[in-house]
């Protein structure tokens, strides 16, 4: 038996699991899908009094479809989400990514609300909310709040989720029919969280980039969006986009750092490799269609 | 701390009993009913060798607790052979091939294996594979486990 002892309630309704949180006074953590919170449980990095399981909350489970957003309940599983229609039609970028979440066996319990509430740095999922402009949704018995996904993270493993807080709602706007998908990241192995890794979207109309969003993952504590690389894409038509300028903007928003994996310098070399490389990609394919 | 009564299925096979919130899947199928087939290794998810089946699903028994297994039917590496001991199609594939060398690993691979084959019985090479990236074999056997895959998926050795 590896954790500290815990006490585990399993509500049922979130008001129930709200109750639950409040009235533990700080002492509690959600558990979803457990595939990161149970290692930190089994190495005791974390060591709640109790564990409040949302897994028989049928309300936070699932995808649904309306004004212009795409909602993912936060218990959906991520195995659920790789196979969803309506992901796989509207938010491509998302699903993409999502293939490169752990692996198998671990997609089949985690969540994908899990996953962007923890606020791993070298995650998909986190980085993914914040380059599609995803808005949180977090509930307590003080009421509901959205949070702006970009806004949510403060560092590694660090939002601005209070301890009575549980996130319910993943929201992402919708991105036009047939928008392009950027995607690429280095892991030491398959499954492994990255070194360095990119996601997001570009929609185009007329020939041009009309809108970007762009996210890093495992370039700095939290997930970051590269404003200043969206900031030069918009407006420009697929034939006078700078490719390598570009790159370099994406990655001077970034604040990669030192680890026994990789130095930062490391990451920023690669950081602008594969974004010069799967933008220069995405434009060759685009301009020949 | 707190005990929780629960009822499971585990190979076909019902049973009850109480278990502390703190204990995982893996750490109760071995040690509160005896399924020592299922193999703890690592205890964070990482090396492959606890998965088991849960409702159809193929996960790590040591990233889930007993008492979210309540009311679940548990698959475990026992539960693949037949009663009368023929070996389920990966067990022989494993077998033929070599695809083992000590063992450890490989209660974990077949429970893989077993399942992408179930939800899709014409599961390719490369789709079996890339399940098989959840897996750690530290004898390093993958050529093994590799030319297993192959003959599962009907391709030459």
């Amino acid at each position: 038996m590896k954790p500290a002892p815990f006490d585990y309630a399993r509500p049922t309704s979130v008001a129930e699991a709200c109750q639950v949180l409040a009235d533990a006074g700080g002492g509690a953590t959600v558990i979803a899908g457990g595939q990161t919170l149970m290692p930190l449980l089994n190495l005791r990095m974390s060591q709640p009094f109790i564990l409040v399981d949302i897994n028989g909350i049928a309300g936070l489970k699932g995808v649904s479809r309306a004004d212009g957003a795409i909602r993912i309940g936060p218990a959906t599983r991520q195995a659920d989400a790789l196979k969803d229609a309506t992901l796989a039609q509207h938010l491509p970028a998302l699903v993409t990514a999502l293939g490169h979440v752990g692996h198998y066996q671990t997609r089949n319990r985690g969540t994908v609300g899990g996953s962007v509430a923890l606020g791993e740095p070298a995650a998909e999922m986190p980085a993914a909310a914040v380059a599609l402009g995803a808005t949180i949704e977090i509930t307590s018995v003080r009421g509901t709040r959205s949070v702006k996904a970009e806004e949510f993270y403060l560092g590694p493993y660090m939002t601005v989720l209070e301890p009575d807080e549980l996130v319910t709602g993943i929201s992402y706007p919708e991105w036009p029919e047939g928008h392009t998908v950027l995607f690429r990241e280095v892991a030491q192995r398959t499954g492994d969280f990255a070194l360095v890794g990119m996601v997001g979207a570009l929609a185009l109309e007329a020939g041009a980039i009309a809108r970007a969003g762009i996210g890093w993952f495992g370039m700095g504590p939290t997930p970051i969006r590269a404003r200043q690389a969206e900031r030069a894409l918009v407006g420009k038509a697929l034939g006078e986009i700078d490719v390598q300028a570009v790159a370099e903007l994406a990655v001077a928003d970034t604040a990669p750092f030192d680890d026994h994996h990789a130095s930062a310098e490391y990451r920023r070399t690669v950081g602008r490799r594969i974004f010069a490389r799967t933008l220069r990609e995405t434009l060759d394919i685009r301009s020949a269609a | 701390m707190s005990e929780h009564k629960i009822d499971l299925t585990v190979n076909g096979h019902r049973h009850s009993a109480t278990v502390e919130a703190r204990t995982s899947l893996g750490e109760f199928l071995r040690e509160g009913l005896g399924y020592t087939g299922t193999h703890l290794a690592c205890e964070h998810g990482v090396c492959g060798a606890c998965t088991v089946r849960v409702d159809g699903v193929a996960m790590r028994s040591c990233l889930m607790l007993a008492v979210q297994a309540n009311g679940c039917a548990i698959t475990t590496v026992e539960g693949l052979a037949k009663p009368d001991g023929t070996l389920h199609r990966v067990q022989q594939a494993l077998k033929d091939n070599f695809g083992l060398q000590c063992g450890f690993c490989t209660p974990g691979v077949a429970i893989t294996l077993a399942t992408v084959l179930e939800d899709n019985p014409s599961a390719t090479t490369s789709e079996m594979e890339e399940a098989m990236s959840g897996h750690i074999c530290r004898c390093t056997g993958y050529q093994g486990i590799r030319r297993a895959i192959r003959q599962l998926a009907g391709e030459p050795a």
